[in-house]
């Protein structure tokens, strides 16, 4: 009997301990929380305000100052999310073919030399500060075609994409299962049909949630474009690619507009951003929504 | 002197690798000399068997002894693990499977392979499961595949479970049917010889029981080769079982004989329980 009160008393103790470190990690969490809520609350006070569909059809205002009224007092940010648009997507159709085939490779032959190299180059590349990247396609292609881009910029986005797209689709595919590559291999089927419609084709969830990633990261990218795409006040057109006009992005508005000091410009810059956390916002969900089925796919194999 | 010895270590493997009431049978399948291991860890030391057509002959032996290993180098698998070695000759119908003209890949197609745990495409339906080894080597004709998914999943006593849920996910049947399906998806190809490595040991009694069943139904058409350590499965399914112990084949004989009257001490302690 009286073994069992002192280990009640323990038992209490350690009870006591638990909620002490329960309470001390949820206070963390808060901690870690609050600025997150007050930049997403006040991206959401102050850009709701501009946010109409003028302003996803229109081009930007003229410059005005507070009092001032009149039509070319009011726009929107078409040219800025036409531009991100052609970037994103431009970036986004190099980036995702080439990542894949890098993170198979990685993910599929870890043995090879090459591999273990351009592995860790990748990881390098992932942690690189952009704005280099965008200075290098700056000498690289800039300075080439002697104006900034749409081309420019989508390549400075396809290289901050590609270490993101090859990491997520090694990793998703290092989780499938050797035994389905075996299972595979031992009906007769070649190494690389069984790569294509057995080992992808299990990991791609995975994979679809790295080009959401890698979409999101992109889309939100604002260094390498000033140096690479700059800005122009009109919506981008085929020149804009080829031979090459400065474009608009929506990162780059809120930077430019938002500094700029005319109250119009600062509304305009505010609705931007609303613009872009809502994009990043839809992505993310889109993420969870695969990731979800990530998992219920990893349930459904034990 | 020393040709000499090898000469009779060569003449005592030949004799061993078949049992004696086989002599003038052609074996289906034999493997002359092979070693296998990993980098420098010689598993398999030389492995000198043949096996008979259209029997079960089972494979045990305590952990490590390297029965997986061999297993897996029959159908040319063990290669693809970094790292892997393997030397020696595996003749499947006289025909070097080794031999640097082959291709690893139309052999896998002759000899099909049943894993340790249930390991059905979890992205693919149970119709398109048993299909995989056709449709991914080009199979398109609709009646041919039909053909070949009821076929196979009748042969392994599948088909009255699941004819009426082919397009459901294969992962959503039991452990059993899932194995099953692996066995009706590695018959589909049309295998001569299905090799088996412990494909009970994830499973409950009834499930292994119905395995067991459709092993020794499989063998009109099929050379089975099953690695078990699971003793009673092997006096209960195999016509010849083989005595495996640390990379060296022990004892080969007809299972009734080897179980009641071994002829190496070792095989005995091993049926006798005293390890293993």
């Amino acid at each position: 009997m009286t073994t069992i009160t002192v280990s009640g008393r323990r038992d209490s103790w350690r009870r006591t301990f638990d909620r002490l470190m329960k309470v001390l990690i949820l206070l963390a969490v808060l901690v870690a929380i609050v600025p997150l809520v007050l930049v997403v609350g006040d991206v959401l006070l102050q850009g709701l305000p501009a946010i109409s569909w003028d302003f996803l059809t229109k081009l930007p205002p003229s410059p005005c100052s507070v009092g001032q009224v009149g039509s070319q007092c009011t726009g929107g940010i078409l040219n800025g999310i036409e531009g991100s648009l052609l970037m994103v997507g431009l970036a986004t159709l190099v980036a995702v073919p080439i990542g894949i085939a890098a993170g198979v490779y990685f993910s599929e032959w870890p043995e090879s030399r090459i591999s273990f190299l351009s592995s860790f180059t990748n990881d390098v590349l992932a942690e690189f500060p952009t704005i280099t990247i965008g200075v290098f396609i700056y000498v690289l292609v800039v300075v080439t075609t002697r104006s900034y881009s749409a081309l420019a910029g989508a390549a400075a986005l396809a290289i901050v994409m590609l270490p993101i797209v090859a990491r997520t689709t090694e990793e998703s595919l290092k989780i499938v299962p050797t035994s389905l590559r075996e299972a595979s291999m031992a009906l007769g089927i070649p190494r690389w049909k069984t790569i294509f419609s057995v080992v992808i084709s299990t990991g791609r969830a995975g994979l679809a949630t790295g080009i959401l990633l890698a979409i999101a990261r992109a889309a939100g990218e604002t260094a390498p474009l000033v140096v690479t795409a700059l800005y122009s006040s009109y919506p981008p057109t085929l020149a804009s690619v080829v031979p090459g006009r400065p474009t608009a992005s929506v990162p780059y508005i809120i930077y430019n507009f938002g500094t700029a000091g005319y109250a119009n410009w600062t509304t305009t810059a505010w609705g931007a951003a609303l613009v872009l956390v809502t994009f990043m916002l839809v992505l993310n969900l889109a993420v969870k929504f695969f990731i979800g089925r990530k998992f219920s796919g990893a349930r459904a194999e034990i | 002197m020393e040709i000499q010895e090898d000469l009779e270590a060569r003449k005592e493997a030949a004799e061993m690798s078949m049992p004696s009431s086989l002599s003038g049978v052609q074996p289906k399948f034999e493997t002359k000399g092979l070693k296998a291991g990993f980098r420098a860890n010689l598993v398999l030391q030389g492995i000198d068997i043949k096996f008979p057509p259209n029997k079960v002959t089972a494979v045990m032996g305590p952990s490590g002894c390297g029965k997986t290993t061999f297993i897996r180098c029959l159908n040319r698998l063990h290669e693809l693990t970094p790292g892997a070695t393997v030397e020696g000759e595996a003749l499947l119908d006289g025909e070097n499977i080794y031999d640097k003209a082959v291709d690893p890949v139309a052999i896998r197609r002759r000899i099909g392979m049943v894993f340790q745990k249930p390991n059905p495409f979890p992205t693919m339906s149970i119709y398109h499961n048993v299909a995989a080894g056709l449709t991914l080597n080009g199979v398109r004709d609709r009646k041919v595949l039909d053909h070949a998914v009821e076929n196979s999943l009748r042969g392994a006593y599948l088909w009255d479970e699941v004819k009426d849920k082919l397009k459901q996910s294969g992962a959503s049947l039991s452990g059993g049917q899932q194995q099953r399906l692996c066995i009706a998806r590695a018959l589909a190809v049309e295998p001569e010889i299905l090799l088996m490595d412990e494909p009970c040991s994830a499973l409950d009694p009834t499930a292994t029981a119905k395995i067991e069943q459709l092993m020794v139904s499989l063998k009109q058409n099929y050379t089975i080769i099953i690695v078990t350590h699971n003793l009673q499965q092997a006096s209960r399914v195999a016509d010849y079982t083989a005595f495996f112990y640390l990379g060296k084949l022990i004892e080969f004989n007809e299972t009734a004989t080897l179980f009641e009257n071994p002829k190496e001490e070792l095989t005995e302690r091993y049926i006798t329980g005293k390890f293993g």
